[in-house]
């Protein structure tokens, strides 16, 4: 796996990022910087991690979608190459175009930092092969805008053509209201785009994939991109 | 040449932050509030006379960067 981090002002989950991609890859990210035009050669997954690009300003990620290595990532995206943005790195891909609908203030407009569960809605993608559909999985979210929203008719799109991911829930793997943590239209965690190489989910995978960190329970995305850039090769 | 851009939230678009000042100004007193939704102005100084040219690129600016238009309608006045 030869992957490679977008740094952007203002990010500042990137080295969770790249501790979490070497540990499970045995492989050290590249790390780019968002004024580059080229990404390094050879590179099979590109992640735009998670923090507070450009302090938010004017709209989570809106800054850092117009910069100038997203060019080479959306040409990067459109060859087929895979695409996993964290967090602000959601939002941003929102921005960018690169997936649908945009992440809103959180329903009851509190910063949310702490544990969630996820339900893995399929095991038949590079990011969710690692695990098996239906499991719950616990990992981090750290947001004030997480709130996924897009129109009747995307949502429908979405909900049809499978590309829901993961989705809020409770521990029991139950999703419902009062799981779904930031009033996120369907509970939606985590979406991919129509051709499913572009992944975009709110919480923080790599921050449980050691002993250390209380749970493990990341590892399984990291582990499938993994195997799948290797099956490929 | 002076410029503003207004961006406002497509209605039907939940906005907590609108319904949070709406609570806090009925908590103030503020009579004969129904309801509050908030959005962003853009003061712009443009170099130029060409009104029509102003707008287009008011325009180009508001779609590429200032709204989201997923969400969000913009309106552009040159002043």
């Amino acid at each position: 796996m030869k992957s490679a981090i977008l740094v952007f002002p203002g990010i500042n989950r990137e080295r969770d990022m790249a501790r979490a991609l070497k540990l499970i890859s045995g492989q050290e990210p590249a790390m780019v910087w968002h004024a580059e035009t080229s990404l390094p050669k050879g590179t099979d997954l590109v992640v735009v991690p998670g923090g507070f690009s450009y302090g938010d300003y004017l709209r989570c990620g809106a800054i850092a979608a117009r910069a100038p290595i997203m060019d080479t990532v959306r040409d990067f995206a459109r060859d087929g190459g895979l695409l996993l943005g964290v967090c602000n790195g959601f939002q941003i891909l929102c921005e960018a175009g690169l997936l649908p609908g945009v992440l809103m203030r959180n329903a009851r407009l509190k910063f949310i930092c702490r544990d969630v569960h996820l339900r893995v809605e399929r095991s038949d993608t590079p990011f969710t092969r690692g695990y098996n559909a239906g499991q719950v999985i616990r990992v981090p979210v750290a947001h004030g805008e997480g709130n996924y929203e897009a129109d009747e008719e995307t949502l429908k799109r979405l909900e049809g053509e499978g590309r829901v991911l993961y989705r809020y829930c409770s521990p029991e793997g139950a999703v419902d209201a009062s799981a779904n943590v930031n009033g996120a239209a369907h509970s939606i965690a985590g979406i991919v785009n129509e051709r499913g190489n572009v992944l975009g989910m709110m919480p923080h995978p790599e921050n449980h994939v050691e002993d250390i960190m209380g749970c493990t329970d990341g590892r399984g995305l990291f582990a499938g991109l993994a195997a799948h850039l290797e099956q490929a090769a | 040449m002076k410029a503003r851009v207004t961006v406002t939230l497509k209605s039907g678009i939940l906005d907590p932050q609108g319904k949070a000042i709406e609570g806090a100004l009925k908590s103030l007193g503020v009579d004969g509030v129904a309801s509050v939704r908030q959005g962003k102005v853009f003061d712009i100084e443009l170099a130029g006379a060409d009104r029509a040219k102003a707008e287009a690129a008011l325009k180009d600016a508001a779609d590429k960067l200032l709204a989201n238009t997923v969400i969000e309608n913009y309106r552009v006045e040159v002043l």
